[in-house]
């Protein structure tokens, strides 16, 4: 089996920002990180075509060892449909949480943070009303329908 | 016969179509998905009874020849786990519909639930069928992504939050998944799961073992195995009642059921057992602890539910016949009743206006019949005799101590002390819930109570409703079954053992797939 080294140095960036983007707080870069780690392992997927050959379509004068095997492709089709129709989820998720919070971190629950640390139990209902690095002007139209 | 094979997924799926198209007809999609359940109950019923009297039944998909096309297998396994979860998803469309009668849509919207319902279980019997890694990949993705839909339905906060972690989770094990199955590929050249088992005698071990760990670790996750179960008390109780029942019933055992594929046809050897053990140990007795210290019933529930998978990965790591069948008895035991649990906790929070066990009081006597659904299942969750719990544990001690090395003997003992724990957090929510007086819960003192945690974010209490006949029903039907298993415990386990002695190293299943050797 023969592997193109450029394909894995690719792979492996993509997985090393993809994982690094998904711990993030952040969805959205959470999103990215998913996009990053689903082409890597895309990749992953093409690079166990092992030697690479024509097209395999069935004609007279090539043999079957000449061809590339199509099945990885086929793969790896199924899995872009799927990365695709979770990705589209995911952003409407997304929009979602800005609607009802105006940003998209995922915070510490506050009894988690209690559990830590007794004191700053009593903090819960300021940590919950600082979101003023919104985009949003407070008081505009999108006000959160809950 | 094995026409009826497909129709599993493909009875669904057409559900599902139809239902998105008769999405302003709400009474007519009803009657659609209920149909399609029931129809699929009965497909499942007659599988389980021809597979179990002669061969398992190979179909190949548009009539490529294995290992070129997909092929579907059901075995006796695939055929049990067709039954129960058919089962499980009627009962539980049943009392969704009851309640979606009585309060419109404000839990469960017609339009898009039933559709995506009735994908969920598509996704859940392909898995189940599946006779080719990627097969099982694409069914995981169709459960799991309906699961998404299902978990943040309504798109509340809570419910946001909460689908994040649980998303995000998945994402990654699937990811695992696909990554694990493109170095299988790699290694063996073939996605069949029949023709992986035959050629990964090959592989030099220490792949194998890589390969091996990476399909744990994905599927590991599905099934909530600790280390990898801190998603499921988190996002599992925010969802709607009876989308938590058939979460908690049906997701996590699919992971199981792969595992069980894992250890028997992929990678039958023991290398991994004794970790695997560990594993279970551990799982057991964490989540346990993690039930103890909750005051919220879903909660409980949640944590009661990662215990309870480590029986059936202890049976798993015995690696013999009678592990794998007693894993199998107890799998089809807690899909019925930890469903039944998550009902039962739906009709107390109608009634109670809360789930918390430091709000509820005196529902004996305002619900004796509620009462009745929710002592039945906890007693048979807590493994007292003779209910089915009872059974499946005592089985899977029984496999233990045949094996006989210390670690089995720890694990029966750990099993025990978990199953008593079980016990107690399930009974104290009946002490408080139930049998305590409604005016005592004001500045209620006992050390039943001290130390346990709210769950976060817990809604105030909401006026006392009525519980519909048609819930009522569905869990009533849900305890009578669950009674079933123990009255039909013979036939079931003579089921679940000759499915043991059939997973008793991967040729039976090679063979079925391949009558005629594999020509490569």
């Amino acid at each position: 089996m023969s592997i193109s080294l450029v394909l894995i140095g690719i792979m492996a960036v993509l997985y090393a920002c993809g994982v690094y983007f998904l711990l993030e707080r952040s969805m959205t870069r959470v999103l990215l990180g998913f996009l990053l780690v689903g082409n890597a392992t895309n990749l992953l997927l093409l690079t166990m075509v092992g030697k690479v050959g024509s097209a395999p379509i069935v004609e007279d004068g090539v043999a079957a060892g000449e061809m590339t095997d199509p099945m990885p492709e086929a793969l790896i089709l199924t899995a872009i449909v799927i990365t695709f129709g979770v990705s589209a989820f995911l952003m409407a998720l997304i929009y979602r949480s800005w609607r009802l919070e105006r940003d998209d971190d995922l915070d510490d629950d506050l009894d988690d943070i209690a559990l830590r640390d007794p004191t700053v139990a009593a903090l819960g209902e300021t940590l919950e009303s600082t979101k003023e690095d919104s985009e949003f002007l407070p008081g505009d139209e999108l006000e959160p329908k809950r | 016969m094995i026409t009826l094979v497909p129709l599993v997924v493909m009875l669904p799926l057409l559900g599902a179509a139809s239902a998105l198209i008769l999405g302003k007809r709400p009474h007519l999609q009803r009657l659609v998905a209920i149909g399609t359940l029931a129809a699929v109950l009965v497909i499942s019923v007659v599988l389980l009874v021809v597979v179990d009297d002669s061969a398992p039944l190979v179909v190949e998909v548009g009539g490529w020849q294995a290992p070129f096309g997909i092929v579907l297998v059901v075995d006796r396994l695939a055929a049990l786990m067709l039954v129960v979860s058919a089962l499980v998803l009627l009962a539980v469309l049943i009392y969704s519909v009851g309640q979606g009668l009585a309060d419109g849509d404000s839990e469960t919207p017609v339009s898009i639930y039933f559709p995506t319902y009735l994908i969920l279980a598509a996704g859940v019997f392909t898995a189940f069928i599946a006779g080719d890694l990627f097969n099982l990949y694409v069914g995981f993705e169709i459960l799991l992504v309906s699961s998404y839909v299902l978990i943040t339905l309504g798109g509340t906060e809570a419910r946001i939050r909460a689908g994040v972690t649980y998303i995000v989770v998945s994402l990654l094990s699937s990811l695992l998944f696909l990554a694990s199955i493109a170095m299988i590929y790699g290694a063996v050249g073939t996605v069949n799961i029949a023709q992986i088992s035959a050629r990964m005698a090959e592989i030099p071990t220490d792949v194998q073992i890589i390969l091996h760990v990476m399909l744990l670790v994905a599927f590991g996750i599905k099934a909530a195995v600790f280390p990898l179960s801190f998603w499921l008390p988190d996002s599992y109780p925010t969802a709607p009642a009876p989308v938590t029942a058939v979460f908690a019933g049906l997701l996590t055992k699919v992971g199981v059921y792969a595992i069980i594929r894992t250890e028997t046809v992929l990678f039958p050897g023991p290398e991994l057992n004794t970790a695997l053990m560990i594993v279970a140990l551990l799982t057991m007795v964490i989540g346990v602890l993690g039930a103890v210290s909750q005051a919220d019933i879903k909660r409980i529930l949640s944590f009661t539910l990662v215990s309870h998978i480590g029986y059936m990965i202890l049976g798993v790591a015995l690696g013999a016949a009678e592990g794998t069948a007693a894993a199998i008895y107890y799998i089809v035991h807690h899909i019925v009743v930890q469903s039944t649990l998550f009902l039962a906790a739906g009709l107390i929070e109608r009634i109670g206006g809360s789930t918390s066990i430091t709000k509820l009081g005196g529902l004996l006597k305002a619900a004796p019949i509620v009462a009745v659904l929710y002592f039945v299942p906890a007693l048979n969750l807590g493994g007292i005799p003779p209910f089915s719990g009872f059974i499946g544990k005592l089985a899977l001690f029984e496999a233990s101590a045949q094996q006989g090395t210390p670690i089995a003997y720890v694990l029966i003992g750990a099993g025990a002390l978990v199953s008593l724990l079980t016990l107690y957090a399930l009974v104290r929510v009946w002490n408080m819930a139930f049998w305590r007086s409604s005016k005592e819960v004001e500045g209620y003192e006992s050390t039943l109570l001290n130390n346990v945690s709210e769950a976060p974010g817990a809604p105030a209490m909401r006026a006392t409703r009525t519980v519909p006949r048609l819930m009522t029903a569905a869990t009533g039907g849900m305890v009578v079954v669950s009674l079933a298993l123990t009255v039909f415990a013979g036939p079931l386990y003579g089921i679940a053992s000759r499915a043991g002695e059939n997973l008793e190293g991967p040729s039976f299943y090679v063979d079925s797939v391949f009558p005629g050797g594999i020509d490569d």
